[in-house]
């Protein structure tokens, strides 16, 4: 073979910076980076840093590949040797060792990409029909009175929901619609499990939740036909499958979406028992202040009214009017027995005078008094001869007849 | 207002007792209640808001759950 010449114009590299151009040239192109790679898991180890190493391979090449910690903190699956994967990643150069790898940021089982593939497809499919449509949710109620619960009877959903509940709003009733939550058979009964309790028992709200899982437990709530019955759902529904990460069609059908059942029972009680308990306090003493301020109210129009009553009272002129009429009566009082005196005394004068003229006076005198026909007869004229007349005397009276002419 | 043949209080709901109370307040508020009114009205508030604490500090979760079309209690131990 033919040596090359030492002083030709053949590019010169250090390692390091051939190293460096390789990594470049792998970091620039698009169809390395942010890829899917499948292969069998194998040299498995996660040392106590947190990151994972792991070959993936196949029946005619293997790649190295690494999981930092954050990323792996991530996984929904513990990964082992031999099993059959889905890595995405990017492709990069670790330049000390020399060697090129995957620097992979999520793994899943092979077969759940199919199952993604299928996901994307419904869920274009029906977001095109609009049932993702934030104009179509509804406003969940503040205070429920009727709770429904769409789950499993003996998962750990239920027990997280209920126990949220009873912490944050025991006044609630709780209606639970028992239903598998994964399989075969549980979309048509969680369709089944919705319609039922709208019809029978017209709650205000609707959990439906499922406790976390791998995608293909899941997988119940990516059916179309609970996508459906979710969207045609007479009370508004809160879905809370699985953990923070996982997002189903339900989710996005579903008028809230809690990240877990237990959040799904707090957006479902926005008011708490502690609120109402501070608001009862709150309106309890609006009740207070309210009656005081009337009572207070009524209390200064008195004090007013008093104040004016006191200006424009009567008392004074009642006083002086008093005062007045003592003085007038006093004089009234002397007057009067002044002018008693004075009658006293003319009708003592009267009394002398009349005794005086008493013609009982004369006839003590010896004279008499003659009447006829009750008529005193003081003259001559006055009588004709057999005339009855009568005579009275100082002592006595009789009756007498004219015997002559006169 | 309901002056006239008031339920019993204790036959009151929460959301029943607790409209009413706010209804007495509102009209408290308002400031144009006779002396009379007001204090009937205070004490009518004065009661509903016991119902309404007693209510909160009783109420325990009741659950029932389907059973086909119909209602039956449920035991969170079940």
């Amino acid at each position: 073979m033919e040596q090359p010449a030492l002083f030709d114009a053949s590019p010169r590299w250090t390692v390091t910076t051939l190293t460096r151009h390789l990594r470049q040239l792998l970091e620039a192109d698009d169809s390395l980076q942010g890829v899917w790679v499948e292969g069998e898991i194998s040299n498995l180890s996660r040392p106590s840093s947190g990151h994972i190493y792991f070959t993936l391979k196949d029946s005619g090449a293997s790649l190295r590949c690494v999981m930092w910690k954050g990323e792996a903190a991530r996984l929904r699956f513990a990964p082992q040797d031999g099993m059959a994967i889905e890595a995405h990643g990017s492709l990069g150069i670790y330049e000390i060792g020399g060697q090129y790898q995957l620097y992979a940021d999520a793994l899943r089982p092979v077969g759940e990409g199919a199952l993604y593939q299928e996901f994307l497809r419904l869920k274009a499919l029906l977001e095109a029909e609009g049932l993702f449509d934030t104009a179509r949710k509804r406003p969940v109620p503040e205070l429920p009175h009727r709770i429904g619960i769409v789950t499993s009877p003996t998962g750990a959903a239920l027990r997280d929901m209920l126990n949220t509940l009873l912490r944050r709003l025991p006044l609630a009733e709780v209606i639970l619609a028992p239903t598998p939550v994964q399989g075969d058979e549980a979309p048509p009964a969680i369709v089944a499990a919705l319609r039922t309790l709208n019809r029978v028992a017209a709650p205000d709200v609707i959990l439906l939740a499922r406790g976390g899982g791998s995608i293909e437990d899941l997988w119940a709530f990516n059916d179309e036909r609970v996508v459906r019955a979710v969207t045609e759902s007479a009370a508004p529904v809160i879905t809370g499958v699985g953990h923070e990460t996982d997002f189903t069609l339900a989710d996005f059908a579903a008028d809230l979406r809690a990240p877990t059942p237990t959040a799904a029972a707090e957006m479902a009680t926005p008011v708490t028992v502690a609120d109402l308990q501070s608001n009862l306090a709150e309106i309890g003493r609006m009740l207070v202040n309210g009656t005081m301020s009337i009572v207070q109210r009524q209390r200064e129009m008195m004090t007013w009214l008093d104040g004016r009553l006191r200006l424009f009272s009567p008392t004074r002129r009642l006083q002086t009017e008093q005062q007045r009429l003592d003085e007038l009566s006093r004089r009234v009082n002397a007057a009067q027995a002044h002018r008693l005196e004075l009658a006293a005394a003319r009708l003592k004068g009267l009394e002398n005078r009349l005794t005086a003229l008493s013609p009982l006076a004369v006839l003590a005198r010896g004279y008499a008094v003659i009447t006829k026909d009750k008529k005193v007869v003081a003259s001559k004229s006055q009588v004709r001869g057999g005339d009855a007349l009568h005579v009275r005397l100082r002592d006595g009276e009789f009756d007498a007849r004219v015997t002559g002419d006169g | 207002m309901t002056k006239n043949e008031p339920k019993p209080i204790e036959q009151l709901t929460y959301e029943e007792a607790y409209a009413e109370l706010e209804n007495i307040v509102a009209a408290l508020e308002s400031g144009e209640q006779s002396l009379d009114d007001a204090l009937s009205h205070f004490e009518r508030g004065q009661l509903l808001t016991r119902r309404c604490a007693e209510l909160l500090d009783k109420a325990e979760l009741k659950v029932r759950k389907l059973a086909g079309e119909a209602l039956e209690s449920f035991e969170a131990s079940e």
